[in-house]
């Protein structure tokens, strides 16, 4: 046997690299199938969850489109039998429902998710337990508190014990929309302020808040989504009304209400007012979740 | 081991003419390893890197210096094809590996990056793995599963890495009970360990004490011989302590980091032909 000076084939490193290079090589076919195939099963869940939503929304845009016309968005309900009629008493019910809910729990609901994200006690724990419960609570039992607690104590059905029912809903949502948001800013950020000598509020205020405003936002905006759909809250405490009403005093109309009393009607024309309802409300929510995404990304990208 | 390298004279007051003749600058026989020629990368159409041509050679060290934004990370990158990731990233000119294009269509971006890898400026073990699964974890991505190859690989990268000792015995421990340094080694030899031809590093020290810096430095200098490494890094006595070759980038008008000057290390800090080179490498910008 002959011993040469440098023998390339003997080094170690260079043998196992060439093993690994040609495992690599080899292996890459099975690789690239296993990768496709995992793709592909992302595909085929992706299509599962997104047919029945799409199929939804085609099959209320076909039916509710036909009731869309002047008269739907200005008149208001007529009684069964006389043709014509819209939902402007429920357009109005719901904004001004949606209107007063958002304007007493957005602040409470913010300062609350501020609490939970700044403290990890004992107190935060228990609130933050106690909106995860909320969350998911059955809104019929919101409905039923509502009545008990408002319709019950004030004498009457009304948009304010409609707008107490539907805040409660809110309200978690809200708070730890806000919290999540809150929580993701950096702390490098908070501490930078802190080294600058200010104080808690001062850094709340000033540098996390604004920090986390896209989120907020967005969750905000989510939250009054959520809201304005329910309808059992609403069977409740607002009771419904044929009428325009401005009075948040007396029972008034909202669209969930009128898509569900329309729809057990066995009238034509009333079943398609429901359905032009449906729509109506649809279309609400859609704008009010794809705005929040929208105003998020651009709002994060004014940052850079 | 480290090549000597000649103590430049007077920093300060930067070096005197008449010199040149006497500092290596040879032109390493073979064909280089790497080839970049006019490499350009762009962000959403915006420059960040114009026009870097250079050459890599076996056994080598070379260095990326310049100052915070000239694009030393940009440029590393493209030399792996980790802008692939990026949606708004365009690469355009040629990168060689071993004389093929990298970013031929015929390259597969994953079987290149297994024959170039990478070290991160942070420490980045796989949090959920332990040190020996992390150490092996390139492997087993690139489809290797025969234990024998997997634990002699594991091994020889760790003793690479100067870990092997201090991890022996604790193989099946998480990654994150190991000190920062010890990290950055376990990075280093995750890397290594897959063999690859070349190794990029960003500022692997950036987030380390002086002495863990000292023995990643000292680490660079002994793995020359088994992989050919490009180094980005801020310090110019780092460049000047571990690097062969240096490159030195600098911004252009438009922002856009170009090539100034590339030569050798110890020409390039004493010697260089462009005087923005002299400045920058006696720290009066940047
Ligand atoms: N993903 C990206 N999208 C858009 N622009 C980017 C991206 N990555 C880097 N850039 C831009 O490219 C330029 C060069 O950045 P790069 O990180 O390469 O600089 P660098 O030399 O590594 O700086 P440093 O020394 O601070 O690490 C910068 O202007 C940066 O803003
Ligand atoms: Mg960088």
């Amino acid at each position: 046997m002959t011993t040469l000076a440098f023998d390339p084939s003997a080094d170690p490193n260079l043998v196992r690299r060439r093993k690994i290079q040609n495992v690599a090589a080899a292996s890459l076919g099975r690789r690239k199938v296993y990768s496709r195939i995992a793709i592909g099963i992302c595909w085929v869940s992706l299509a599962l969850a997104i047919v029945p939503l799409v199929a939804v929304i085609a099959y209320v845009v076909a039916k509710g489109l036909p009731a869309w016309n002047i008269d739907f968005f200005t008149q208001s309900t007529t009684p069964e039998g006389i043709p014509g009629g819209g939902v402007w008493n429920a357009i109005v019910g719901t904004v001004e429902i949606g209107v007063i809910a958002t304007a007493v729990t957005v602040p409470i609901g913010l300062l609350c998710g501020l609490f939970l994200a700044e403290s990890d006690g004992r107190i935060a724990e228990s609130v933050r337990f106690t909106a995860d419960v909320m969350t998911g609570m059955p809104s019929i039992t919101i409905g039923i508190f509502g009545y008990i607690a408002i319709v019950r104590n004030t004498g009457g059905y009304s948009a304010l014990a409609g707008a107490f029912a539907i805040g409660f809903i809110m309200l978690p949502v809200i708070m730890r929309a806000g919290e999540t948001a809150i929580r993701g800013v950096p702390h490098q950020l908070s501490e930078a302020a802190l080294a600058l000598g200010a104080r808690r509020a001062t850094i709340a205020r000033r540098v996390v808040v604004p920090a986390a405003m896209p989120g907020i936002i967005t969750g905000v905006l989510l939250a009054v989504a959520r809201g304005l759909g329910e309808t059992a809250p609403l069977l409740l405490t607002i009771f419904g009304n044929q009428y325009l009403k401005w009075n948040p005093t007396k029972p008034i109309e909202a669209l969930p209400l009128a898509i569900y009393n329309n729809s057990s009607q066995p009238y034509a024309d009333l079943i398609q007012i429901a359905w032009g309802a449906a729509l109506l409300l649809m279309v609400v929510v859609l704008v009010l979740s794809i705005g929040s995404r929208v105003l998020a990304t651009v709002l994060q990208r004014e940052r850079r | 081991m480290i090549d000597p390298i000649p103590a430049v004279p007077h920093l300060e007051e930067g070096a005197g003419p008449g010199t040149a003749e006497e500092l290596p600058d040879p032109e390493p026989a073979g064909d280089p390893v790497m080839s970049l020629q006019g490499v350009t990368v762009a962000f959403a159409g915006r420059k960040a890197v114009r026009d870097v041509s250079f050459d890599v050679h076996v056994g080598e060290i070379t260095a990326l210096i310049g100052p915070s934004g000239s694009g030393k990370t940009t440029l590393l990158r493209a030399l792996n094809r980790m802008h692939d990731t990026v949606r708004t990233a365009s690469v355009t000119g040629t990168v060689l590996l071993d004389g093929t294009d990298i970013y031929a269509p015929t390259t597969d971006p994953t079987l290149l990056r297994s024959r170039v890898g990478m070290v991160f400026q942070r420490p980045n073990p796989f949090p959920t793995m332990s040190i020996y699964e992390n150490a092996v974890a390139g492997l087993r991505f690139n489809g290797v599963r025969k234990k024998a190859l997997l634990d002699e690989a594991a091994e020889s990268a760790l003793v690479a890495a100067v870990l092997w000792d201090s991890v022996r015995d604790r193989l099946n421990a998480h990654a994150s009970t190991l000190s920062g340094g010890e990290q950055q080694r376990l990075c280093i030899a995750r890397a290594l360990a897959v063999e690859p031809e070349v190794l990029l590093m960003d500022e692997p020290t950036s987030a380390l004490d002086p002495i863990a810096t000292k023995r990643i430095e000292e680490l660079v200098g002994e793995l020359k011989h088994r992989v050919t490494i490009i180094i980005v890094t801020h310090n110019m006595q780092q460049a000047m302590r571990v690097s062969d070759r240096c490159a030195f980038l600098l911004m252009g008008e438009d922002k856009a980091g170009e090539l100034i000057e590339f030569g050798s290390t110890a020409k390039l800090f004493s010697e260089p032909s462009d005087p923005r080179t002299l400045d920058y490498v006696n720290g009066r910008f940047g």
